[in-house]
């Protein structure tokens, strides 16, 4: 479904990205894990051309999509919870919600809304809220809600466990589950990688900007290099 | 004092704070979405003015001025938004657009330059004396008695009447439409916007043309009312209607319509009951208080440095 192809990509002079590769096939959950700085966000950005892949391939549904325009992604069918959540503090959890539905326009837009607050009834209870002055976990799952809106093929999640607290992060791990099992192919970045792993069908790891190792997420979590880097080696 | 000249002075006040809140929503809102003072904004007015009473001769030579006045009117004032619009549209592809992404100075400096170049431009092509269109709608409405009474022209109640359903339904558009909803997103985040699949390019261009609409039915209003303007006549009501805008808060639609509002009835107050000549010092000392004061204005938020 998505591959990307050596690519490589700059903010100014400092290179973000080395020749990285990855494929998500339709109906995976991969994850793309590393230490902060490794160029996660990074990756799911060139998607949106923002930084632009100086080098390489990205390929969507066998379309190259290296140069097409940041709003114009999203009408191909890839949506993202992104970094740092950017709900839109001042509207309702409602208009977000809407917000979402650019891609695909308003008309299923009540169904789509049922099927988000049922994943989230705590959305449902804030649904008049102005989203600013929600929790952080609340926040999140406006984010991925907002990202389902739009019907993805891709689902594109930037550690959405950050700064939340243990039981919210299960939660939205659950979720992602749940997601996938509609039918939505999930890409997830994560620093939290014991979860992000035991979750993915396949992970890659990613060390300054360049893939490090790969595998079945199984593969990963017993690996010592990743045990050690990662997870502790405690877990 | 005698009421009768303090409730003139109101009535004078809310005409001209309806006239100035117009013009304010174009400065408030293209400093909420794209965070530059468009100094071209008053000029945009200036040259809605003179589309006024290019299609009024228009239609006035086709005989439809001498069928119904009404309807001229209401022809000549859609003529002049839509192609004030046009312009304001245009200052910002071509001025603005390509400095998107340099420096924050850089519009601004462009915005100067546009202003001077419409004014140049319609100097030119208009000729620097004064213009006039004749006064075409009659009528007083008049409270009181003989000696001591408060009087509104038609045309300043049709001002009033015509300001307030177009900021109402501005305030429609902006909470309850799509268009709306995006230009919203786009001004609380614009690259969130973007990944969203919302073109921000598109709903910047509409910010620009809702503006200049609602200076164009500023321009054409007070066209109807004094009849006479030249091609320098941006420059004041602009400054005065960004004034309005930094009172009310800039970057905050109901905040330009009270700042509007507040600028005119103080202003109109001033000069009927203290010194008509200082008008404008007051107007302008009273930006300087509430920059000193109060920054943000009375409905604004406190400036954030965007990173």
């Amino acid at each position: 479904m998505l591959e990307i192809r050596d690519v490589s990509a700059s903010y100014g002079p400092i290179q973000a990205l080395r020749d990285i590769s990855i494929t998500i096939n339709r109906g995976e959950i991969v994850t793309l894990i590393g230490a902060n700085g490794a160029g996660k966000s990074t990756t799911l950005m060139t998607l949106f051309g923002e930084p632009r892949a100086s080098s390489g391939q990205i390929l969507f549904d066998g379309h190259d999509i290296t140069h097409v325009q940041m709003h114009e992604v999203a009408r191909l069918g890839i949506a993202q919870s992104p970094e740092g959540r950017r709900i839109f503090p001042a509207m309702t959890v409602e208009e977000n919600l809407i917000m979402g539905t650019i891609p695909v326009g308003t008309e299923h837009a009540g169904e789509d809304m049922a099927k988000v607050y049922e994943l989230f009834p705590r959305l449902k209870e804030r649904r008049g809220q102005r989203a600013g002055t929600m929790s952080g976990g609340e926040q999140q799952m406006l984010a991925i809600g907002r990202a389902l809106m739009g019907r993805p093929k891709l689902l594109l999640l930037d550690e959405p466990s950050l700064g939340l607290a243990p039981l919210i992060v299960k939660r939205i791990f659950e979720v992602i589950r749940e997601i996938r099992a509609a039918g939505t192919t999930v890409f997830l970045v994560e620093q939290n990688a014991f979860h992000a792993l035991k979750l993915a069908d396949r992970g890659y790891v990613l060390v300054n900007g360049k893939i490090h190792l790969s595998g079945s997420g199984e593969e990963l979590l017993t690996n010592p290099e990743v045990r050690n880097a990662y997870l502790g080696g405690g877990h | 004092m005698d009421w009768h000249i303090f409730a003139q002075q109101l009535v004078n006040g809310l005409v001209l704070g309806s006239i100035y809140g117009l013009i304010a929503i174009g400065y408030t809102m293209v400093y909420g979405i794209i965070g530059m003072i468009n100094f071209a904004h008053g000029d945009i007015y200036m040259v809605s003015a003179y589309l006024t009473a290019i299609f009024l001769a228009i239609l006035t030579m086709l005989g439809v001025t001498a069928v119904s006045v009404p309807l001229a009117l209401v022809v000549v004032m859609l003529l002049t938004i839509m192609f004030t619009a046009l312009y304001g549209w245009t200052v910002e592809r071509v001025a603005y657009r390509p400095l998107r992404g340099s420096t924050r100075l850089a519009p601004l400096i462009s915005a100067i330059g546009m202003s001077l170049v419409l004014q140049n431009y319609v100097q030119i092509s208009q000729g620097a004396r004064n213009q006039g269109i004749p006064s075409l709608i009659e009528g007083t409405l008049r409270v009181g008695g003989e000696s001591a009474y408060v009087q509104i022209t038609t045309v300043q109640l049709l001002i009033v009447v015509v300001s307030f359903v177009a900021m109402g339904i501005l305030t429609y558009i902006i909470h309850k439409t799509s268009l709306g909803r995006q230009c919203r997103a786009t001004q609380q985040d614009r690259k969130m916007a973007n990944i969203l699949g919302i073109n921000t390019d598109r709903v910047i261009s509409m910010v620009f043309l809702i503006g200049a609409a609602m200076a164009a039915i500023a321009g054409a209003l007070v066209s109807f009312n004094y009849g006479s303007f030249d091609f320098y006549i941006g420059f004041v009501t602009g400054i005065k209607a960004f004034t309005a805008a930094v009172l009310g808060g800039i970057g905050s639609l109901p905040g330009a319509m009270l700042g509007g509002l507040i600028l005119g009835l103080s202003e109109s107050l001033f000069s009927g009951l203290i010194n008509t000549d200082y008008k404008d010092v007051f107007a302008f000392a009273l930006l300087v208080l509430v920059l000193i004061f109060r920054p943000s204005g009375l409905l604004g938020k406190p400036e954030v440095e965007k990173v």
